[in-house]
């Protein structure tokens, strides 16, 4: 039998894209403290819906943590207080009872409000589609260890990879910048072989578009804490690294292009 | 039950439009990454400039020397040097010059480079109306705009007193640790200066570390490496530069030895 806990929330609720926003108060008794965060919300709704009220929405999907599609802010961290945890693995007995827990959606000039809770993150699409992927032949599924990737090698691109694409860091950023989200995607293909072919090409054009969405980095930290991956600022210094090399290698290539 | 959203998302809006890229090495500051970059490499010429400068000026210790049977401030005697730097290479005072210009240079780009990525951050940021929660930002990293403001203010405030001489009666050109006592000696500008000295180190102290990171130099094994020598450069700067106008106004440091000849009568010109 588990312990519950009453709640007092105060919601960002907004009805579209243009409408004004503003926060609502609500009550929500009773909530187990085995229920996951978005659980607790879907409680809350179960009784808006009994009440006849228009339900809150919220992102979310896979729930376990792995798809990136859930998150908020909760009291002013983005996936709540809870490290290296998405916030559909933030459980509720890691809250106190009579606890006021204020949700916001992520706030960014890339990430417009669609309704409550949930935002358009497309922004971080477009620079996927700069150069997130692996445009040359590899041919068909080669045999195991044909490649030789070192340990290490294959570990640093593991913990770039581990991105799940919710966005955290930028709404963590105090300049809502894209920079963690870019450098993990980057690091994880221009850290391995298969990778090499088109490195410079897709560090250009990654960072060129992550830069007509989001803002730049101060170096504050603040992404590698929201992380739910807890993937490393270091990661920003490659990219920043590799984006001046790729500036001169290409510009050697300028004559080449057609 | 559920009722429609008012209207559709337009997406997200570009902060930024690309336009026609400049000839390399110039297309590297249209870019934030680039822009980056400059702030960090004229970081270092700038961390360089206010490290070297407070060294030069802990010759206010050393006070009056014996030269050629005449007595001089050893400050005195510097602030010549440096006029006379790779002479004859250069007639004197060209390659003093030579370092005003690329300090200016470094200066303007930086602070350039500083308000544009400011603008652009401040296009890109939408406010949370709930109260943030900061967990990694310090109040130095929170704060470099506003202690970058507060140094250039000071600059400015500095070069007219000190260099320019345009705040004191008192001020003699090339009579260095005269015109330095003179003007600490006034506790207002020793305030000031003290202030000022504070914000510089807070500043310094998140440039320090930040610069590892912008130039990628950032490696795990060395994780500790860029937080430990923002530290010392800034507790340098701050002791260093505090001891001045507290040796000053303690009267540790004075200008009134009888045996110096002061330079006006040496008939010395700049």
């Amino acid at each position: 039998m588990s312990e519950t806990l009453n709640l007092k929330l105060r919601i960002w609720r907004q009805p579209g894209p243009d409408a004004p926003g503003a926060f609502t108060e609500y009550d929500a008794p009773g909530i187990p403290t085995d229920a996951s965060f978005l659980e607790m919300l879907d409680m809350v709704n179960e009784r808006l819906i009994d009440k006849n009220e228009v339900p809150i929405e919220f992102p979310h999907d896979c729930r376990e943590g792995i798809c990136g599609t859930c998150g908020v802010m909760v009291n002013g961290q983005a996936h709540g207080h809870e490290k290296n945890t998405a916030v559909c693995q933030l459980h509720m007995r890691k809250f106190n009872d009579g606890d006021m827990i204020e949700i916001e959606p992520w706030r960014a000039a890339a990430f417009p409000v669609i309704r409550d809770l949930v935002v358009d993150r497309s922004a971080l699409d477009r620079v996927i589609e700069a150069g997130g992927y692996i445009g040359v032949s590899t041919g068909n599924a080669p045999d195991a260890n044909e490649i030789l990737i070192p340990q290490e090698v294959a570990e640093t691109s593991m913990d770039a990879a581990a991105c799940i694409g919710c966005g955290a860091c930028v709404a963590a950023c105090p300049n809502s910048a894209g920079q963690l989200f870019t450098a993990a995607k980057l690091w994880h293909l221009n850290s391995l072989p298969q990778g090499q072919a088109e490195r410079f090409r897709r560090t250009e054009a990654m960072v060129e578009t992550m830069e007509e969405f989001f803002g730049s980095c101060t170096n504050h930290g603040e992404c590698t804490e929201a992380c739910p991956k807890g993937i490393s600022q270091d990661f920003i210094a490659y990219m920043n690294r590799d984006y001046i090399k790729s500036k001169v290698y290409n510009r050697k290539l300028a004559g080449q292009k057609n | 039950m559920a009722t429609p959203t008012t209207s559709r998302p337009a997406g997200p809006q570009k902060i930024k439009t690309r336009g026609r890229e400049l000839p390399f090495p110039l297309n590297l500051y249209q870019t934030a990454v680039g822009k980056k970059w400059v702030m960090a490499v004229t970081g270092i010429v700038l961390i360089g400039f206010v490290l070297g400068h407070m060294f030069g000026n802990l010759k206010l210790y050393i006070g009056p020397v014996q030269e050629n049977g005449v007595w001089h401030y050893d400050l005195d005697v510097y602030a010549e040097f440096l006029r006379e730097l790779l002479v004859p290479l250069f007639p004197r005072t060209w390659f003093l010059w030579l370092i005003r210009f690329g300090l200016i240079g470094a200066f303007v780009l930086h602070i350039h480079a500083g308000y544009s990525l400011t603008a652009l951050n401040n296009k890109a940021n939408r406010a949370y109306t709930s109260k943030r929660d900061w967990q990694a930002a310090n109040f130095a990293s929170r704060s470099t705009r506003y202690t970058g403001t507060i140094v250039l203010a000071y600059l400015i405030f500095h070069l007219a007193d000190l260099t320019w001489g345009l705040l004191s009666s008192n001020w003699v050109r090339g009579e260095v640790q005269a015109n330095v006592v003179d003007s600490l000696g006034r506790p207002i500008v020793a305030a000031t200066y003290m202030i000022a000295t504070i914000a510089l180190s807070i500043h310094l102290f998140h440039g320090t570390r930040s610069l590892f990171q912008t130039l990628g130099l950032a490696n795990p094994r060395f994780s500790k490496v860029p937080q430990t020598l923002a530290f010392g450069i800034a507790a340098i700067v701050l002791v260093g530069n505090l001891s001045f106008p507290l040796a000053v106004l303690t009267g540790v440091v004075d200008a009134d030895d009888p045996r110096v000849v002061p330079v006006s009568e040496n008939a010395a010109e700049s």
